[in-house]
């Protein structure tokens, strides 16, 4: 059945013109406080644009409410600014009704885990081709400062003046219990490691979930400071790259080993193991990335950044297409008129 | 025996049994039968909500009803002809509805000991002479069944699985119906085992055979064909006629249909439904929760789709926000409320229309929606394609209010043609130089509709209130003020659309008797019966609440006195006495079933007589 809308967006491309990054900036002005994440996010995301090999009329950013749900005005491209929390119900019956465009969703860490967490751990179970960007400032900005669902016990906000009681959830963990197939972390003041995990994720076909550390300067300055200073990040962070052994440190002097099931740091300068010894990352491995994922909170371990887990599988979307052309061949493509009458019909004559 | 026919124009027949006897399928059979043989019928089944109660208990008695005649039936019946009882807890739960002289079949086998003290009878109705103002029939019909499977290879508890169909048997010879068509479907559905097909279809033979042979049933009834217009007719429910009309809009619409749903009672048939249709390109999304089912469907519609959500009323509550959201951004969403009582999950199974106020004015802000009910099961069908019709020219979310009694109950259907229904597309916006997102149809105060994919259409929307044409973010006071106006606007400009009403009796007069949704058949017998006595009243029918019919004030003028029935505490006499500023006198029932006509007749000749009016 070829419908009004087959024939609008099913045309054949030829050369997909040669964009810049500009050509991804709304005329809009940009309206997040000076020295906040969202920047440098908004503009590594406008500089993969033009190589993810889609035409811009085919991608689409929805959000949520928060601060950096505001991100789909600042893109020149499709933009959806929906309701608190529902972003990626939205983006999935999109990307189901529409599985020829590339989708993506600009979430904050209350928007995205807090309301809308029903919606994330089912759109990562489903994996429908989506690709989220949570901008985790561990706090609630737009409405100017309580504790969100990743804010740290004991943190004082406006909503929690003598400390926060809640246990923090762990972003990546949450992900990849909910069955996501791409999941990575980094943070708004390295732009380049961002520009490689946004590129990763648009060429992950499923549900991708990128958290990025991203500075609140007003509502909660400084929070990722231990891992995102040049000062304490080597010791603090260790980045995962696929095949390479878990080392970090000033000079890499530090590596991961496996003590039984529990990740361990040890320093090479001892003697006692060498970079031969340590963990070597796997990012198809599930199991592996439970347990880095899991090293986040951990204070005796360096916090993970980086591609935690990329798995490929058929997409929900992909899904739901097949299902309809194997019944269509099956059965032929079905006649309303049929469908109407039913199986049980009589005639008046 | 010497038989005696009784015409009669029209009866209503009940099938009560256990959960486990098959009642539905019986009272579907015949219905299906009468329907086929030229019948007007109307069925409602009733089930508990226990999904498999134990067996012989009160709560676990299912029926079905079918009310079928030579002339308009309305509504599956008030009063029961003839009630087959297949146990002693099915004959006490449905006894109150049996007319007074009315036929009971019983099984007698389902009134042993167990069985009565299940159903808390101190001594057996059969045999206790509390059964003298009926006709009593009772026949030990697994006892029957036995006789007649002796030669058969079969489990006892196999073979007393075929007694519905022995007194399904007997129900046909009783009207006079042709068994050829339940032949036929049995025939189909047990055609992989020759066994049970062949002794379900001697049980059903014998059943007639009974009823030809005996002794004591010596009256039968005939209800002749009515006279309906030439063409191809079958049964439909409510529900199915929901899911038909989607799939069907979204053809004249010339879109892809996509439903985002979550199950409820009693809306949860309509993905049941729409999920079957994979066939005709339809996709469906069983989401986690209400708001994702509303929220998927606003993301469908933003890429093109045909969108629709269904639920009941928690389901709606939830949804409350995200229509909001589609009434900001203009969008197409067809939203189905199958109504139950309620508040809370108040009786799940059991129909209301008390959704009325929330769908007119439940929401957050200004957000204006257009407002339809379906009247009848088939009504459902066309009021989809309008709710679709109208969502998509105006670029609105619409929705469309049924009920759990229409939406289960079925009744025969005229099936139209698909190229016999209106085409209902509208172009999506394409053109560069002149979009504007915001920009809008001088006439209908629609905005384009223009779909991700459209090369330098890009553009953003959002819930934050917009500056009317470019659709950008506006905190304007001005503006707002402005764009809740035409917002506002663009709503009532669908009465133009609309068709004004027509009233059914004289153009004026004493009273004007006012009716929405599932309220409509009730009504009409309740008419019917009025003016076989020449009672002088008149009606309409309001299917769109939403904007309300042009000339409904006018109408309003030409009578002394207004009466709406409905099942709600008064919802409609709300919303029409502030609209026109008219004392208006409601009849109110929330008892979980639809108005007998007698109720309505009751009112009615209360009203006129309370006026002094002579008849
Ligand atoms: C239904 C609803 N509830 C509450 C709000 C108020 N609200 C707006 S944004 C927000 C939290 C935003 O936090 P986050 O998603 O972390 O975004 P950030 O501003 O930190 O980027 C809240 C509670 C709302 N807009 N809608
Ligand atoms: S309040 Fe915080 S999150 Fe919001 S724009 Fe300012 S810095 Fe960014
Ligand atoms: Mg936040």
């Amino acid at each position: 059945m070829t419908t009004q809308l087959d024939l609008l967006i099913h045309k054949e491309y030829g050369e997909i013109p040669q964009y810049t990054p500009k050509d991804f900036k709304a005329d809009i002005d940009v309206r997040w406080c000076a020295g906040c994440g969202g920047y440098s996010i908004l503009s590594q995301v406008q500089r993969i644009m033009p190589d993810i090999g889609v035409p811009k009329e085919k991608i689409v950013f929805v959000s949520g409410i928060g601060c950096s749900s505001r991100f789909p005005y600042y893109m020149d491209v499709y933009g959806f600014h929906s309701i608190h929390g529902r972003a990626l119900a939205v983006a999935s019956g999109l990307k189901v009704a529409r599985p020829d465009l590339s989708v993506w969703v600009a979430t904050g860490d209350g928007d995205c885990m807090s309301i809308g967490g029903n919606h994330l751990i089912h759109a990562s179970r489903r994996n429908v081709d989506i690709n989220v960007i949570m901008f985790n400032n561990e706090i609630y900005s737009l409405t100017k400062g309580q504790f969100s669902p990743t804010s740290r016990v004991g943190q004082k906000t406006k909503s929690s003046p003598f400390g926060v009681l809640d246990d923090p959830f762990n972003p990546s963990s949450l992900a990849l219990g909910s069955g996501s197939t791409f999941v990575a972390r980094g943070y708004d003041n390295n732009p380049s490691h961002m520009k490689h995990l946004f590129q990763r994720a648009a060429q992950h076909k499923g549900f991708s979930f990128v958290e990025i550390y991203a500075n609140c300067v007003i509502f909660n300055d400084g929070a990722f400071d231990e891992y995102t200073r040049k000062e304490t990040r080597p010791t603090s962070t260790i980045n995962l790259e696929h095949g390479k052994p878990l080392v970090f440190g000033f000079k890499n002097e530090l590596g991961i080993i496996m003590d039984g099931y529990k990740p361990k740091v040890v320093n090479f300068d001892e003697g006692t193991y060498s970079v031969n010894d340590v963990i070597v990352h796997n990012e198809q491995d599930s199991t592996l990335a439970l347990i880095l994922s899991d090293m986040s909170f951990n204070p005796e371990l360096p916090r993970p950044m980086g591609v935690i887990y990329a798995e490929s599988k058929p997409t929900y979307d992909q899904k739901v297409t097949w299902q309809i052309n194997d019944l269509i061949e099956r059965k032929g493509e079905g006649n309303l008129d049929d469908l109407m009458r039913g199986d049980e019909w009589w005639e008046i004559k | 025996m010497e038989q005696q026919f009784v015409e009669v124009e029209k009866a209503v027949i009940r099938f009560a049994g256990d959960s486990g006897d098959g009642m539905q399928l019986t009272g579907t059979q015949f219905s299906d039968t009468s329907a086929e043989m030229g019948n007007i019928v109307n069925t409602f089944p009733d089930y508990p909500s226990e999904i498999r109660a134990p067996e012989g208990t009160l709560y676990g008695v299912s029926a079905y009803q079918v009310h079928f005649g030579a002339s308009n039936t309305n509504t599956p019946g008030d009063k029961i002809d003839v009630l087959v009882a297949m146990n002693a807890a099915s004959l006490k739960v449905n006894l109150k509805d049996v007319k007074k002289h009315g036929i009971l079949l019983l099984n007698k086998a389902g009134f042993k000991d167990k069985n009565l003290k299940l159903a808390k009878y101190e001594s057996n109705p059969i045999e206790d002479g509390s059964l003298a103002d009926y006709q009593v029939f009772a026949y030990d019909i697994n006892e029957q069944v036995r006789r007649v499977l002796e030669d058969f290879d079969l489990p006892p508890k196999m073979i007393d699985r075929t007694k519905n169909l022995f007194a399904l048997g007997l129900a046909y010879w009783l009207f006079d119906r042709p068994l050829e068509p339940t032949q036929l479907w049995l025939n189909k559905k047990f055609a992989k085992n020759e066994t049970i097909r062949d002794a379900n279809l001697k049980v059903f033979k014998a059943g007639y055979n009974f009823g030809a042979m005996g002794q004591d049933l010596a009256v039968r009834y005939i209800v002749k064909a009515a006279d309906l217009r030439k063409g191809i007719y079958r049964n439909i429910t409510g529900n199915n006629a929901v899911a038909l009309g989607l799939a069907v809009a979204a053809n004249r619409a010339g879109l892809p249909l996509f439903l985002g749903s979550y199950p409820i009672t009693p809306a949860t048939e309509i993905l049941h439904f729409i999920s079957g249709y994979k066939q005709y390109g339809v996709k469906h999304m069983q989401m986690e929760d209400e708001i994702a089912g509303i929220t998927s469907a606003i993301g469908a519609s933003y890429g093109g789709a045909l969108a629709a959500t269904t639920t009941s009323g928690p389901g709606l509550s939830l949804k409350v926000e995200a229509m909001g959201l589609a009434v900001m951004l203009e969008l197409p969403l067809v939203v189905v409320d199958v109504q139950r009582a309620g508040p809370s999950t108040g009786l799940p199974t059991k129909p209301e229309q008390s959704d009325l106020l929330m769908a007119l004015w439940g929401r957050h802000g200004e957000a204006p929606i257009p407002v339809l009910a379906a009247s009848t099961a088939t009504d459902c069908f066309d009021m989809t394609i309008e709710a679709a019709r109208i969502a998509i020219k105006y670029m609105t979310p619409v929705i469309l209010l049924s009920d759990g009694y229409i939406a289960q109950g079925s009744e025969a259907w005229k099936v139209p043609s698909l190229d016999e229904l209106p085409d209902i597309s509208i172009k999506f916006a394409t053109d560069k130089e002149t979009y504007a997102p915001y920009k809008r149809d001088p006439e209908t105060l629609a905005r384009p509709w223009a779909v991700p994919g459209t090369p330098g259409l890009e553009h953003r929307i959002g819930g934050l209130e917009k500056d009317n044409i470019t659709g950008l973010v506006s905190h304007d006071p001005m503006n707002h003020q402005r764009m809740c106006e035409i917002r506002a606007e663009k709503v009532e400009r669908i009465v133009q659309d609309i068709p004004d009403l027509v009233v059914d009796g004289d153009e004026s007069g004493e009273l004007l008797l006012v009716t929405w949704g599932s309220t409509w058949g009730s009504a009409r017998n309740a008419l019917a019966s009025l003016r076989e006595k020449d009672v002088k009243i008149s009606h309409v029918h309001l299917k769109y609440l939403n904007p309300l019919p042009a000339n409904l004030g006018e109408i309003f003028g030409n009578f002394k006195q207004i009466l709406v029935p409905e099942l709600n505490l008064g919802q409609l006499k709300i919303l029409l006495q502030y609209k026109y500023m008219r004392p208006i006198i409601g009849l109110n029932k929330v008892q979980g079933n639809t108005f007998t006509a007698e109720e309505i007749a009751n009112k009615i000749e209360e009203i006129l007589l309370s006026e002094g009016v002579s008849k």
